[in-house]
């Protein structure tokens, strides 16, 4: 019996520790569905731009606001985590505050510094809440957001609150019983936010006081195991995986967009005039097709780019589409990349290799109308705090359409044919080209 | 005004510093013609050898790789790419930001490696080389607002080369509320130009012009011939095409100094 709770403490927490591996493993596997691209090189500066961007937080301040208060749920979240070190330990071995003897005067300066982390948190988590719902700041509630996506932000806000408020309860009552001088609570830490919620406690007996501080430890450590397996279901996988997506994100200045491979095949055996024009065209066992027209035609990093968006729609507020009313969304061009490569996910796992199941990412999931209002001015790539690149989606789904399908708008063909009977994107004779200089 | 192409520059035995790339719209584009022509008095003013492709310049193939007709773009680029090897051209400049930013990014990977600048970068290098100066006082005291066309800035992050220009000319640089890394498009970006814009509640290209008006500006200055016509179709809108101008910074620079 006496070592009912630590076994019950190992099931708990191993158990949700597999179940988080099955889980990201099923996300790697996804992701890993796209097509292959090098990001290997320049490691330093890849190494460079994942401490700056997502370790050091640096395009989160552009918004000052939402920044800091972002800054301060990230330190509470890296900072008050090294308590879980403890709590684990504890569960694990039946302790109570392993670590106090150890460290001695450091352990009440680190129980202290999560204190007031813990009761930061709070605060910018109830200020975020109200930003998002009260507010009513655009980006929170574009139709894209509707429904899960909404309670997806607020269920992972209410976590926080609860976790957070735990933690200092917890420490509340554990503070009452060490000055009660209770066998096991042993004098350790220093509590400058809970000992403001004692007074709630004094009245209670000593065997209430205890059920009341076994019963925060365990809620406490249940809820940060339950929040790790709700992110995979929900839009907070950014937490993990910011970082790989920074370290893989695009170097290269913004303009340059990345020459189709099988198109300069193509080009290169087109202009050579050493090709025997009757030899069968080896296009070798990559699939030859022009663009993208699902999940499965993106390259990786695009496929992990949508698991690691927040929703939080910085891209979208900056899309000067979107501003006009026009449908696009780059944010929603995210979403529906990741909802569409769950339903291919899930495919897979059923069949064990992708079954054609009648749908795809353009025109179930992303419509020709958002694709053609994009201007690619790379508003949307700049915003993202995190290094998510919408518009390269949005190209490779361009290039299917005119590669594949010939379904660009009319005067875009007309663009297209003069450019390719006149070289201008007009109808001008090439042979007018320097007329400019004879007019005045 | 005579204006050299490669060609007969070769045909002499000389080889200009610098090619002028001046675009399809440079080109054919009524407004951007001037623009072409007040850079090319800019580059005689200083002194600078320069020749032009002419005839055998065709479009970077820009429009069609964003519209997404990849095939065509890479045609473009490899014939283009042919004819400056030819020359064994080794840097351009040019005005249009489109151009820059396909010739400079997206030619080395099809064999074209030149050394590509925007015509206010090399204004820039020339005033540093004081083979250039602006002393006039034209513009003392004129309000201007400085637009960020997309493909110089964000995509490439040019922003303080125009900005320094403008500072030059004694004027009072104004910025919009969305400017630099936040730059808002003027619309014209990814094809829009040779297209209707998709159903909405508002053109870009109003919203772009309504934020630079907000700055009360004398003058919008914009450095891309496409963000030209954006904005002047903006003001033509907005009934404002009296009260403010749209010009290119060469075109500011160039009546500055008179030439």
């Amino acid at each position: 019996m006496a070592y009912l709770s630590n076994i019950l403490f190992a099931i708990l927490f191993t158990s949700s520790i597999f179940l988080f591996r099955r889980n990201f493993l099923l996300i790697k596997r996804n992701i890993l569905l796209g097509k292959n691209i090098d990001r290997m090189d320049r490691p330093k500066e890849r190494w460079l731009n994942m401490l700056r961007v997502a370790f050091g937080q640096s395009k989160m301040v552009s918004k000052p606001v939402s920044g800091t208060l972002h800054l301060i749920v990230y330190i509470g979240f890296i900072i008050i985590n090294i308590e879980l070190l403890e709590i684990v330990l504890d569960g694990l071995l039946g302790t109570h505050r392993i670590l106090a003897p150890y460290l001695g005067s450091f352990y009440s300066f680190l129980i202290a510094s999560f204190e007031v982390l813990a009761a930061l948190v709070i605060i910018s988590v109830i200020l975020f809440w109200t930003r998002r719902n009260l507010l009513k700041i655009n980006r929170f509630w574009n139709p894209e957001m509707k429904g899960w996506p909404k309670k997806d932000a607020d269920f992972i806000l209410y976590f926080e609150i609860i976790l957070m408020s735990l933690f200092l309860f917890m420490n509340a009552t554990d503070f009452l019983l060490q000055n009660l001088e209770v066998p096991n609570y042993v004098k350790a830490g220093y509590f400058p936010v809970s000992q403001f919620i004692t007074p709630f406690f004094t009245s209670f007996s000593i065997q209430t006081l205890i059920i009341f501080e076994r019963t925060f430890w365990w809620l406490h450590i249940a809820g940060i195991l339950i929040f790790l397996n709700y992110l995979y279901y929900s839009k907070h996988l950014h937490v993990l995986l910011a970082f790989p997506n920074t370290f893989f994100a695009n170097l290269d200045p913004k303009g340059k967009f990345v020459n189709n491979k099988t198109v300069k095949k193509e080009v290169k055996l087109m202009l050579d005039p050493n090709i025997d024009p009757y030899a069968s065209i080896d296009s070798g066992s990559e699939s030859s097709k022009f663009g993208a027209s699902d999940v499965l035609d993106l390259n990786w990093i695009q496929l992990m780019n949508s698991y690691t968006c927040t929703e939080c729609g910085r891209c979208t507020s900056e899309c000067p589409a979107n501003q006009t009313g026009k449908l696009l969304s780059p944010r929603k061009i995210m979403m529906d990349t990741r909802d569409r490569l769950e339903e291919v996910g899930a495919n897979v796992s059923a069949n064990g290799l992708f079954k054609d199941d009648g749908k795809q990412l353009l025109n179930n999931y992303i419509s020709q109308e958002e694709l053609w209002a994009c201007t690619s001015c790379n508003a949307c790539v700049e915003a993202c705090p995190i290094g998510i690149d919408p518009l390269s989606i949005i190209m490779d789904m361009r290039q299917y359409l005119v590669m594949e399908q010939s379904s660009a708008p009319g005067d875009l063909n007309n663009m297209m044919s003069n450019i390719e009977n006149n070289g201008a994107p007009w109808p001008f004779n090439n042979q007018d080209r320097l007329l400019w200089a004879n007019d005045n | 005004m005579h204006v050299p192409t490669l060609a007969e520059i070769t045909a002499e035995g000389k080889k200009p510093e610098v090619l002028f790339w001046v675009g399809c719209a440079g080109s054919f584009d009524d407004r951007a013609k001037k623009i072409s022509k007040s850079f090319v008095k800019i580059l005689q003013k200083a002194s600078i050898s320069f020749a032009v492709l002419g005839t055998e310049e065709s479009c970077t193939g820009d429009p069609a790789k964003r519209a997404g007709n990849e095939f065509l773009f890479q045609m473009q680029a490899v014939a283009n790419i042919e004819v400056l090897n030819s020359y064994s051209v080794t840097k351009i400049v040019t005005t249009c930001p489109h151009c820059f930013n396909t010739l400079k990014n997206e030619y080395p990977d099809l064999g074209g490696k030149y050394e590509v600048v925007h015509h206010t970068q090399l204004i820039n290098d020339l005033l540093k080389e004081g083979r250039f100066s602006i002393s006039g006082s034209y513009y003392k005291g004129k309000r201007i607002t400085y637009h960020d066309p997309c493909y110089l800035g964000r995509a490439n992050q040019v922003y303080e080369a125009p900005r320094k220009l403008i500072k030059k000319l004694d004027a009072e640089l104004l910025e919009m509320k969305n400017c630099k890394e936040k730059g808002l498009c003027c619309g014209a970006g990814g094809a829009q130009m040779f297209k209707e814009p998709e159903k909405g509640n508002k053109d870009i290209n109003i919203e772009r012009t309504e934020q630079a008006l907000k700055t009360n500006p004398d003058i919008i200055a914009a450095a891309c011939p496409f963000c030209n016509t954006m904005m002047s179709d903006g003001l033509t809108n907005k009934e404002m095409d009296e009260n403010v101008e749209i010009k290119d910074i060469a075109e500011l620079i160039a009546s500055a100094e008179g030439i």
